[in-house]
Parts: structure tokens; C-alpha cells; sequence
């Protein structure tokens, strides 16, 4: 997948939860979505990159969500 | 299936609750107050002779057929005209009114030519039944007298003709053009014996303003008016009622038939979308689907570089599910994918669906709903808790503000258009909410009372100053806001629209609208009764799409316009299955009834029905399969009944995806556009080929039924069915009533709906349950569908597009639909319908024009970040300045050259709204444009057999 792509989708996603002031519930919303409507190789592909580039290309927010779907264990 | 004819009651229903008793010819009589002698005559089966009355118009007291004597009344008056009273005596047959109506026929037919055994009407002639009714046996009158047989006929419409000679000047096409369509386009020119039908101007009916919906010559009682398909071949001997495949309105027809031949599509008086209404496209533009680029054979081929071949069913079949397999085997099970289609039926879209899930394996279904309403979906799911609107379309005929946003009714959905003009004539007040004057704001008897002109990209900041007025002007509806909703997140959501960011004043940079305008229009709407929202594809195709639909939701929450009929938020569906596709699961990361894949309870319950274990994790997006495309990782594609290759965004990148899979299946009527990219074709069957059933924009599953033989063989359902057998999952459904049997078993708002309750109620609204077994016209009553009941409250803040004007691109581009075509055109374009735009065209303000040296019909290129092509430039002030204007009904036009990958943040709905172009005169076609041409014909070259 398109890394560029990922990116500003998930930036995307950032920009409507940075309405919520509190960044904590920000950062589960927008991890929330990525896990709802992400197909598991974008996400493995975003995480890759985050871990990789020290989430380089995200925002504040989007870089914290992603930061915590990596530290999630498949409950599935 | 007969051809017996709709009942005309002669005057339109009342709905009062006051019952009136009354005598008509000795028979007792009780009808509610307010009801025609008439009507209430024909109630009891007494048919009172008449001609300028029918049912579907107010009456007029014009052609004294249907004089009748009322005990202690004075003279003979029209029946239709006379309302019933408590304990009138109504006398219908008598001699003295045999006399006066036999001396009216007489003097109609004085001056109509006797050709009854050769005109088209023969039989189906209201003059005709009445000069037999009222026993006309001779004409007195001197034939050789001044008379009109000699009137030139009108046959410039494609699709009916104007024969004046015929003509009784009953006014019945003019006051359909009046109230059921809201046009006026006709009149009556003159005065005594030179009274005639005018259309406009005295013009013929293609140079008028006339849209060719067909409500004058449903409403013609003679052969004045007649359909040129009944003229060339006889009329229809039976008829089936089936549901038109067009737009999200989702019309009841009866599709009036010769053998397997259709005659004719006539609007169903019983419909409950559409009250016997309809447009010019389920009107008349059926001939499509018998038309000569149908493919009726199924192909396969190597390479997209390779001459078709045509093979039998089994062939295609096995070859098909044989590739995918092979795909699925050497990259993955993830490796391949589906799509379905608004255009198709709830039973099929589900199979398609369960095929992917079950049958491949996983879950990479999307549907077209994907580019257009999907954001629909995901906003009102988290408002409200269903991702549906909130009314009927009747609900509409009680609102007393309404607000229209991004949607353009009177040619998107026309008939919904026609009845929500009806209620604005009515007095209800209008807000119009659009970078680009719709006919809405300006046409006969309607004129907008506010149009927020606001610039491409803005909508959020807009609901916010709308929202802002509301929450500092104390317009809540704090009862509302209490009983029915999430109150912590409403304070919350309080405390940050009111800050002065959001106010009108703060926007106005943003949006262009004035801020005066903004609050003015607030309060009209927060202040009404009844204030109901009506938007569209405006509204969803942005960056922020979903962020909008929330902000509606928010808004309509706050003011209490939810629950009750009246009001509402009404997302008007594009396509004609819209909902339904997407009710049916064809998301990828939701089963049926939009439960989410990773929820155990509902995968498990599919897991069992279904036999085997499914994925928990959701499928790739239509984009996504794009770009795995690209990148190697998806490399087959089903795709039943969409064309993706043109209505998609940043259509080179498509193309390209496209190009790189291994195997594109395409199911469709034609070799349409993604089919020149396919390695399987399988030929399709269109909507009067099959069974099954559409769900329209008002949540409303009506019946689809089949009137003509499948001209490939197979209805669509038996296509997929067959590739899943051949992938190795077993489908066994005899009917398409078995697929809804199993929906409803496995979707709980569903769970009451059967083909036997559809043919008995005409059509249900879901949720049908146990508790509302017939259905449910209005959501949101008591309680929301969220857990909690409770309606959420969501922060909508406006963000900036990252499409931005430049220097380089200084123009917005916007697109939209026309009334004549629909959609990507397959359909429409193999019409008559081109009659009225046979090209798409660049609709640009005069300033902008004026900058650039352009003169309308100028060749323009137009040119985006992501592509150029090239359209005639049409000179219009619809549009304003810094914002140009074009539709996509044509594969050659290219539009989706030019928009851009961005896309929603929430669904990925693409931003089809807000394309930075430059626009400059050209002399020749773009470059894209000669390579579509050189590479459209030679797959052209490649469907002919070698």
C-alpha cells in the first residue's frame, strides 16, 4: 500500500477527533476507526511505518493512535 | 397481470376525519367531508360520465358531462366540482341529464376526426367510453363547419406526440403540468372556439419548457397526447407492476406489455413513492435494456490485448471462478475482491456479498454507495444509531420550513422534486443551500426565501453558523434535547458551537455567505413547526462528508426536528437501490443490517446459517483495491454492475489498477468501460428481466418483477450464484424469495419482510418486525436506535479542503447530474434521452468566461492537479464567479480525469465536489482524451469476432 496514502488517511481521521479536547479519548477515536473500516494490511503497513520512521509524516494525534493500535493484542 | 384499468375515482381522495352521510340514486353514501359527488359516487360504483376530471388533479367544471341533480338544489351542477353535504340527494341518471350530456358529446365530437378504427387511442379512448356511455348515436352538426381537424401535429418529442386535431380542450395536460409536475410549461392560448394547448409559447413541445415526465399524457383522456411506442405498436394486452431502475425515488410502474414486449411504462396510481408520478426516465427511457450494444453471449479472453471469445455459460463460469482460485492460491486469499452495485437488487447484492465472504474467503466487497452516499451511512449511524433517513417522502407534504442542501431534486429525483414543489406552493418556506442556482430557487411559483450561495468545500463551516444561531439565539428545543438525547455529549457539544469561531460573522470568509443571511435563515428553520432537511450528493462527495451529515444530524437534534412527520434528515439516494445495497452487507467491514464484521454474536450467527468460519477483520475499500492493485497485492476483481473506469475518481489511477489485476470479471449489460478492461464478461440481465426487490431512498423495499424473458439466459442472482457453485461454496436458491426469506432471517430489521407481505402491501418501509409488522414510515419516533435510545451529539469542526485554489488552478470545478441522464449513462445514453443533452458541458460565470476570452460552445480544457480534458463551455450565471460546473453522463468527457483522490476521512467517499482547475480555450481534444478514443475503439475491435 501507499504509505503517502496512509498517511493522510489517517491524518484525515486525526482532523475530526482533534475536536475532542481531551487527546487521550482523541487518539481511541481515531484508533477506533482505523480498526472498524481499515483492512489489516493498511494497518500493518501504517504501523510498520511508525515504527520504522518514528511515525514521521503523522500528526501529533494520528501518530499517538497509531502508536496504540500497535500496542494492541488481536482479541479476535 | 391483466389490463384492466386503474380505477379513476375523478377527483382526488380526501383525508378528513368528519364522515358525511348522503343519498346518491337511493344508495346510502358516507365518504369523508370534503369529498366530490363524484368521487363518492364512484366510491359506490356509480360512475358519473365525465371527461375534464380525473383523480390524480383538482377538478375544473369545465366539460358539463358530469352534471348530476341534487334534491332542493338549483339546476344541473358538476359533480366533480360539488362537494358532498350531510344528507344530500344526489341524482346521477335521469333523461334531462341524458339529454344535456348526449348534446355536450355531440357538440365534442362535431369538431374530432371520426378515425376510431385507426387511432392509436382505439380502446383506450375516454371520449370514446363516453360517447358510448351517454349514447351518442348521431351528430347533427355539419362536419364541413369551422373546425380544428386540420391542426398540425407535434412529433418533436422523442417519445409522444402532440395532435391538436384530437384535442377537447379539457385542460387536463395543463393542470397536470401545474400540479403533479409543477412545470406550467403548458397553457391554453386563446379564448372560445380558438382555445388551444400551447406549449410555452406556442412552441413545439421539444423547444418548450416542457421535461417530458409524461404526467399530460397520463392525464389526456383522448389521443391527443399519445406515446409513440403505442403508436407504432398497437396497444399493451397485459401489464405487471414492477419498480423503475433509475433514481433513489424508487417509482411503482406498471410496465404495460405486448407478449414479452414492453408497450409502455405507466406510472402506478398505487405507488407509494411516487402517486402515479413519474419522469422522463422511468417514463420512457426503458429502451435500453433491448437495445443493440446488449451482449448477450458470456466471453472470456487472456489479456485485455486479445479479441473476445465467446463461450457457453459453463465456460465462462469455470474459467472465472478458475482464475480467482489460481489468484487466490499464488497471492493469498485476500488477493481478490468484489463490487457490487446500486443498480442491482437487494437479493443480488446480497449474494454478491455472501459469495466474497463466504465463497472467497474474506471480505473485500464494496459497493458504488462507497462514492456516493457512504458517508450517509457512517454519520447518521453514529447520530442516530441506523444509517438510513428519517421519513417517507409524504412526510414532506407536512413540512412547513425546508431545507434544502447539495441536492438538486428537480432533476436528481423529479418526482420527489414535483411533490416537494407541490408543498412549497402550498406556502412552506425554502432554504436552499448550494454553490449553484438549481431550478429550486427560481421556478414557477417557488422561489427560494434564503439561497446560501456558499463556496465548494464550506458546508461545515455553514451547519456550524447555522448550529452557532441556534445554540446562542436559545432556538434548542431543550425538551427535545432532554428526552431524546445523549445530554453529556449534547453540553458538550454546546459549549464548543457556541464559541464565536463558529458564528456567521467568523464564517462568512470562509463560506462567501453573508452572515445576516446565515442567521436569517437559522431562525427560519429553528422557528418552524415542522423544519425537515433534503440533502444530497453536495453534502457527502467532500472531505469532510460525514463530518457534514453530523453536523445535519446535530442540528436537527438540536431544534427537535426528528420523530414525528413533518420534519427529519432525508439524505435523497442517488441510485435506485442505494439503501438497499447497502443495507444488504456490501460494506466491507459490515454484515447485513450494518452490524459491524468484528462483532462475534452476528459473525457467529452467519457462521452457522452460512456453514462456514468467516473473517473478523474488514475487507479493503473500492480505493484500497485501487492501490493494492498497484502495489501487487490484489489482483482479482468481481464486479457486478458498476462502472468503475468511469464514474470513479482520478480515473487514470483506476485505469491503471485496473490494467494491473490478473482477472476482472464484469457482469453487466454491456461492454461498458470497466468491461474494456475485463478478461471475463458475463452478460447481465437489466430490471425487467428479473425478480427481486429495490429499496429506495425512503427506506421503502418494492417489488422488481420480471415482464420479459432474460435475454442472456440467466437473471443476475443465477450469475453469482453459479461462480459461487464454481468456487466451491454451494448456492441453491430456486427464487429470489428465498434470498429475502433468508435476509429477513438474519437481519432483525428485516425480519418481518417476505415477497407474500410486498405483494400484499405494495411495498414496506423497514424496520419491519413483530412491532411494526407493515413496516416504518417514520424512524426515531419514541426513542433513537442507538443502545442507549439516546441521539449522540458529535464536535464538527470545519477543516480546510487540502484542494486549494492557486494561481495555477484558480477555478473550483463541482459536478452533478442533468434530469435527462442518469449516472454514468449506460442507460440513459442508449435513449431517446439524448435528445436533451447529448454531451456533457462546462458551465462557467460570465466574469470567468469574459478573464479567458470564452464564447459559449467554446472547446475549454480543463485542468486539474490529477488530468486535463476537454468540454464545450456553456456560459451560464447559475454558477458563480470562481466556480465552474459539469456532469459525467459521458465516458469521453473524461470529468473524472480531473477529480482528485481525495477523499472523506470517515469513508473514503471521493471529494467529487472541490477540484482545483484551470480553465483555458482549446482547439483540440486532451491528450487522455485521443488515448480513451484510440484505446475505446480498439476494444471495440476486440468484441467483434475474428
Amino acid at each position: 500500500m501507499h504509505i503517502e496514502k496512509l498517511l493522510s488517511m489517517a491524518n484525515d481521521i486525526a482532523n475530526f477527533f482533534n475536536a475532542e479536547s481531551d487527546k487521550d479519548i482523541a487518539a481511541e477515536g481515531v484508533k477506533k476507526h482505523i480498526l472498524r473500516s481499515w483492512d489489516p494490511r493498511m494497518r500493518k503497513a501504517i504501523i510498520q511505518h511508525y515504527t520504522a520512521a518514528n511515525g514521521e509524516g503523522l500528526s501529533p494525534l494520528a501518530g499517538n493512535a497509531i502508536k496504540k493500535l500497535s500496542e494492541m493484542k488481536d482479541d479476535n | 397481470m391483466s389490463m384492466t384499468p386503474e380505477k379513476d375515482f375523478g377527483t382526488p381522495a380526501i383525508s378528513a376525519t368528519q364522515m358525511v352521510n348522503l343519498e346518491i340514486d337511493g344508495f346510502q353514501v358516507i365518504a369523508p367531508a370534503g369529498t366530490s359527488v363524484m368521487r363518492a359516487a364512484s366510491s359506490i360504483g356509480i360512475d358519473i360520465p365525465k371527461l375534464c376530471a380525473t383523480d390524480s388533479i383538482e377538478p375544473f367544471g369545465s366539460c358539463r358531462l358530469c352534471v348530476v341533480e341534487i334534491k332542493g338544489g338549483r339546476g344541473m351542477p358538476a359533480s366533480c366540482t360539488t362537494p358532498i353535504a350531510e344528507g344530500m340527494v344526489v341524482t346521477t341518471q335521469n333523461k334531462k341529464l341524458a339529454d344535456v350530456r348526449r348534446g355536450v358529446m355531440e357538440l365534442y365530437i362535431s369538431d374530432h376526426p371520426l378515425d376510431c378504427l385507426t387511432c392509436a387511442a382505439n380502446g383506450d379512448c375516454e371520449l370514446q367510453d363516453m360517447a358510448g356511455a351517454v349514447g351518442l348515436r348521431e351528430v347533427r352538426y355539419n362536419p364541413a363547419g369551422e373546425n380544428h381537424l386540420n391542426s398540425v401535429k407535434d412529433e418533436s418529442n422523442p417519445y409522444f406526440t402532440f395532435d391538436p386535431s384530437k384535442c377537447i380542450v379539457c385542460s387536463r395536460c395543463v393542470r397536470a403540468c401545474e400540479e403533479t409536475q409543477g412545470t406550467f410549461a403548458l397553457t391554453i392560448d386563446g379564448r372560445g372556439f380558438d382555445s388551444k394547448v400551447s406549449p410555452s409559447q406556442n412552441q413545439p413541445f421539444m423547444d418548450s419548457e416542457c421535461v417530458s415526465c409524461g404526467a399530460c399524457v397520463q392525464a389526456c383522456p383522448t389521443a391527443t397526447l399519445m406515446e409513440k411506442s403505442v403508436i407504432d405498436h398497437g396497444t399493451p394486452e397485459h401489464a405487471v407492476v414492477t419498480t423503475c431502475a433509475y433514481c433513489g425515488v424508487g417509482c411503482s410502474f406498471r410496465a404495460e406489455m405486448k407478449g414479452s414486449q414492453v408497450i409502455r411504462m405507466v406510472p402506478n396510481k398505487d405507488g407509494k413513492a411516487n402517486h402515479g408520478h413519474s419522469c422522463v426516465k422511468g417514463r420512457f427511457a426503458f429502451g435500453y435494456a433491448t437495445h443493440k450494444d446488449r451482449i448477450t453471449k458470456p466471453m472470456i479472453r487472456k489479456s485485455i490485448k486479445d479479441h473476445w471469445q465467446e463461450v457457453t455459460w459453463e465456460e465462462a463460469i469455470n474459467y472465472a471462478a478458475s482464475e480467482l482460485k489460481r489468484i487466490q492460491e499464488k497471492h493469498g486469499k485476500d488477493s481478490i475482491g468484489g463490487i457490487t452495485s446500486s443498480r442491482c437488487t437487494n437479493e443480488e447484492t446480497y449474494l454478491v456479498q455472501k459469495l466474497i465472504r463466504a465463497g472467497f474467503g474474506n471480505n473485500n466487497v464494496d459497493t458504488c454507495a462507497r462514492v456516493c452516499h457512504s458517508p450517509t451511512g457512517y454519520g447518521l449511524k453514529q447520530t442516530f444509531g441506523e444509517s438510513s433517513g428519517t421519513q417517507n417522502f409524504d412526510s414532506v407534504m407536512k413540512a412547513d420550513v425546508i431545507m434544502v442542501i447539495g441536492a438538486n431534486p428537480t432533476d436528481g429525483h423529479p418526482v420527489f422534486g414535483s411533490q416537494m414543489k407541490k408543498r412549497l406552493r402550498q406556502g412552506a418556506k425554502l432554504i436552499v443551500v448550494d454553490p449553484r442556482e438549481i431550478d429550486l430557487v427560481r421556478t414557477p411559483h417557488v422561489a427560494a426565501n434564503y439561497h446560501l450561495k456558499l463556496r465548494p468545500s464550506s458546508n461545515v463551516a455553514l451547519i456550524n453558523a447555522i448550529a452557532h444561531v441556534v445554540v446562542t439565539e436559545s432556538l434548542v428545543d431543550e425538551e427535545f434535547v432532554k428526552s431524546r438525547c445523549d445530554v453529556e455529549s449534547f453540553n458538550k457539544w454546546r459549549n464548543f458551537i457556541a464559541d464565536k469561531r463558529h458564528a456567521p460573522e467568523a464564517t462568512e470568509s470562509i463560506t462567501g455567505v453573508p452572515a445576516a443571511d446565515i442567521r436569517a435563515a437559522a431562525k427560519l428553520y429553528a422557528s418552524a413547526k415542522n423544519g425537515a432537511i433534503y440533502y444530497g450528493l453536495g453534502v457527502t462527495e467532500h472531505s469532510q462528508g460525514s463530518t457534514m451529515v453530523i453536523g445535519i444530524a446535530n442540528l436537527a437534534m438540536a431544534t427537535g426536528n426528528l420523530g414525528r412527520e413533518g420534519v427529519g434528515v432525508n439524505p435523497l439516494r442517488g441510485q435506485n437501490n442505494v439503501q438497499g445495497s447497502c443495507d444488504m452487507g456490501s460494506f466491507p467491514h459490515e454484515y447485513p443490517g450494518y452490524r459491524h464484521v468484528s462483532d462475534k454474536a452476528t459473525r457467529q450467527l452467519f457462521e452457522q446459517n452460512w456453514g462456514v468460519s468467516l473473517q473478523p477483520e474488514p475487507g479493503l475499500r473500492i480505493p484500497n483495491m485501487f492501490d493494492a492493485a498497484s502495489d501487487g497485492s490484489f489482483l482479482g476483481l468481481y464486479v457486478e454492475g458498476e462502472d468503475i473506469a468511469q464514474s470513479d475518481p482520478d480515473i487514470q489511477h483506476v485505469h491503471h489498477a485496473l490494467r494491473s489485476m490478473e482477472c476482472v470479471i464484469v457482469q453487466d449489460l454491456f461492454l461498458n468501460e470497466t468491461a474494456k478492461f475485463a478478461h471475463v464478461f458475463l452478460p447481465g440481465s437489466s430490471f425487467l428481466e428479473k425478480n427481486g426487490t429495490f429499496t429506495n431512498a425512503e427506506r421503502r423495499i418494492s417489488p422488481v418483477r420480471k415482464v420479459m424473458p432474460a435475454l442472456a439466459s440467466y437473471e443476475d442472482w443465477e450469475i453469482t450464484q453459479m461462480l459461487s457453485n464454481a468456487m466451491g461454496y454451494p448456492m441453491n436458491y430456486n427464487h429470489p424469495s428465498e434470498i429475502m426469506a433468508e435476509i429477513a432471517r438474519l437481519t432483525p430489521s428485516f425480519s418481518g419482510v417476505s415477497y407474500e407481505k410486498i405483494d400484499q402491501l405494495g411495498s414496506i418501509q423497514w424496520p419491519c418486525t413483530d412491532d411494526t409488522p407493515e413496516g416504518t414510515p417514520t424512524m426515531h419516533e419514541h426513542e433513537f436506535m442507538r443502545d442507549n435510545g439516546k441521539g449522540l451529539f458529535m464536535l464538527t469542526e470545519f477543516v480546510a479542503s487540502q484542494e486549494k485554489v492557486t494561481q495555477k488552478f484558480p477555478l473550483i470545478l463541482t459536478t452533478g447530474r442533468i434530469l435527462s441522464q442518469y449516472n454514468v449513462g449506460a442507460q440513459t445514453r442508449r435513449t431517446e434521452n439524448n435528445a436533451w443533452h447529448a454531451e456533457d458541458l462546462l458551465e462557467i460565470h460570465p466574469h470567468d468566461a469574459e478573464d479567458r476570452g470564452l464564447k459559449d460552445q467554446d472547446w475549454v480544457g480543463i485542468k486539474s492537479r490529477a488530468g486535463e480534458t476537454v468540454l464545450r463551455a456553456k456560459i451560464s450565471e447559475r454558477v458563480q464567479p470562481g466556480v465552474v460546473y459539469t456532469t459525467f453522463h459521458f465516458p469521453e468527457s473524461g470529468a473524472n480525469v480531473i477529480t482528485t483522490d481525495n477523499s472523506d476521512w470517515a469513508t473514503n467517499c471521493p471529494e467529487y465536489k472541490v477540484t482545483a482547475v484551470q480553465v483555458s480555450k482549446v482547439s483540440h481534444p486532451s491528450e487522455w482524451q485521443q488515448d480513451y478514443q484510440a484505446f475505446s475503439e480498439r476494444q471495440l475491435e476486440l468484441l467483434a469476432k475474428e
